[in-house]
């Protein structure tokens, strides 16, 4: 991979949902390890655009673009829908808001964590069983735990799992969408300390997407900021959060609660 | 009433040949054939209202009703059995819409219409076994949409189907499933043997007859031709493997066939038999016997008393009044 080209290059995005406008003419670049935040507030396009980007919704208008380990840049619409399944299953990882639709809920922890070396054609059951061992360990979900099923896990335990299932393919990019929505603090503290140690150790590629400035100051080291579908500014995380400069990015953090 | 008799009067009737009128038999050949051509593909059709409910056969009687014709011989077994009520009353309503011979012998029949197993005797080229289907899908207990479920199928990704047998092994340290065990068919598509048991699954694989699965409630017809390779998915460290008995079959000392438990009394007294009731019968009537054991035999001398050894001569005797009778109604037609 050359230093000099992007992992991944979105230019002109556009999705309107019928005359609804849900994100506009969105551009930007990321790296090799890389994490961009995406902020902004209920309704401002944040989720479309992720969806857009991680290819499960074909946008109006525009071009994304990615690395790809054999072709190099290349647009992920212009691949045919097995290729681009087959990047979400390997290259790629999603982290769902919602656990239970990134989770199958009715196979085991370590079923869920495996069933993504099954799809690239992993058949030697003891390397899988280990293999999911190994991710459960390392979001620090209890071994004991590994035989059942998700739905009997708490929220925090849920979304680590979700975490351990995508990270085992060694994804280099991986799309999250409110990661720590519906934690509690305590959890959302321990989850976020997880997140950021796994990706600086594995030199993970991120984007994610939420409306907690807290989250985007710890993990994200760029931030983009949405309003009605437009991205209004741009730039290094702390310059943002520190020295916003558009009324609304102004407005979004002097709303955050000091306690 | 004689047979000939209740022939006529179900043509008399005005039912068609087949009971199904020619347009719905040529829709479904058609399906038939297109999956001959894609083996283990799912093909949709228009399924017919049969005179009887779903989950009772529908879908292999409208198989077996596109391809019969006057000079073939049918043979319709449920679990190996040609004598349990969906094998007799699907047999009888062939024969008196079709007006052809049926027979038990599996290597007399060229059309064999099954519900959960395959024959013990070997199949051959020219013969055609319908599978009964009650869920033609694989992956339907793993993920309920059916657009994702085609598209799965369309590009090969059964990575999911494997997770059903991780979890096998994860709850029971083998893999548990003992039925509708999956496997791949031509290294192409998955496929849901039916609910055979997998001790029937290694007979699919390189087989000499045609095999033809209709499931009448999901409206799906696939094939597997002759000759074609079919692979029951497994793991590197746990490979496939058939079911097996301690003991023989208690009436006919086969040692390698599908047994089926049958509960004697309320002691514990038990004993295993041929699920094929036809090879059973043709290896006693060949001399060979099976011992029962002490305490199933006091069992069976407890349920059946001493007419057991008459009971058993009256059953052979009407096996050969039946073939007699099969073999005059060819001899007719």
């Amino acid at each position: 991979m050359n230093a000099n080209t992007p992992l991944l290059r979105v230019r002109n995005l556009t999705h309107a949902f019928g005359h609804v406008l849900a994100c506009s003419d969105v551009s930007f670049e990321l790296h090799g390890g890389e994490v961009l935040g995406i902020v902004g507030e209920s309704g401002s396009g944040k989720t479309t655009l992720l969806n857009c980007i991680s290819a499960r919704l074909a946008p109006t208008n525009g071009v994304v673009e990615y690395d790809l380990r054999t072709k190099g840049l290349t647009d992920i619409y212009a691949l045919s829908e097995p290729e681009r399944r087959l990047l979400l299953r390997t290259d790629w990882g999603v982290v769902m808001q919602n656990p239970r639709d990134g989770l199958r809920m009715d196979v085991s922890a370590g079923g869920n964590v495996g069933e993504r070396l099954m799809a690239v054609g992993a058949r030697h059951y003891g390397a899988i069983r280990h293999e999911a061992e190994d991710w459960l360990q390392k979001v620090e979900l209890d071994l004991g735990r590994m035989d059942d099923k998700p739905k009997h896990f708490s929220g925090g335990m849920q979304q680590r799992l979700q975490i351990a299932r995508n990270l085992v393919t060694k994804p280099r990019l991986v799309f999250m969408d409110e990661p720590t929505g519906g934690l509690d603090v305590s959890v959302q503290a321990r989850l976020l300390d997880l997140l950021r140690g796994l990706v600086r150790e594995l030199r993970l590629s991120a984007i994610i997407v939420t409306h907690d400035l807290a989250v985007a100051r710890l993990l994200a080291d760029r931030l983009m900021v949405m309003k009605d579908g437009k991205v209004v500014e741009t730039g290094l995380t702390d310059q943002v959060l520190d020295d916003p400069h558009h009324p609304y990015t102004q407005l979004l953090v002097s709303s955050v609660l000091q306690v | 009433m004689t047979a000939a008799q209740q022939q006529t009067s179900a043509v008399e009737e005005g039912y068609n040949f087949a009971y199904l009128d020619e347009q719905t038999k040529r829709m479904i050949r058609r399906c038939i054939l297109k999956a001959v051509a894609v083996p283990g593909y799912q093909v949709p059709f228009g399924g017919r209202e049969m005179p009887l409910p779903y989950g009772w056969g529908t879908g292999g009687m409208q198989v077996t009703a596109s391809i019969i014709g006057r000079d073939d011989t049918l043979k319709v077994i449920d679990q190996g059995a040609d004598d349990t009520t969906n094998a007799v009353n699907i047999r009888r309503f062939f024969a008196r819409v079709a007006e052809m011979p049926t027979t038990e012998a599996t290597d007399e029949a060229t059309i064999i219409q099954t519900r959960h197993r395959v024959p013990e005797d070997p199949l051959a080229e020219g013969q055609i076994i319908v599978y009964q289907v009650p869920q033609p899908e694989p992956l339907r207990k793993l993920e309920p949409r059916e657009i994702e479920c085609r598209k799965m199928h369309a590009y090969k990704e059964y990575g999911l189907m494997q997770v059903s047998l991780y979890e096998d092994i994860a709850r029971f340290g083998e893999i548990a499933t003992s039925y509708s065990y999956p496997v791949m068919v031509n290294d192409r598509y998955l496929m849901s043997p039916t609910p055979i048991p997998k001790f029937d699954n290694p007979k699919m694989d390189d087989f000499p007859a045609l095999q033809l699965f209709g499931a009448g409630r999901e409206k799906r017809i696939y094939a597997i031709p002759p000759y074609t390779t079919v692979k029951s998915l497994d793991f590197d460290d746990h490979p496939f493997e058939v079911q097996q008995w301690e003991e023989d079959c208690a009436l006919c000392g086969a040692e390698e066939t599908f047994l089926d438990e049958v509960i004697l009394d309320d002691q514990g007294g038990k004993m295993y038999v041929c699920s094929d009731s036809h090879y059973c019968a043709r290896r006693r009537a060949e001399g060979h016997t099976g011992t029962l054991s002490e305490s199933a035999a006091r069992a069976y001398a407890r349920a059946v008393g001493a007419a057991a050894g008459q009971a058993s001569d009256d059953k052979a005797q009407n096996d050969k009044a039946q073939n007699d009778k099969a073999q005059n109604d060819k001899v007719g037609a």
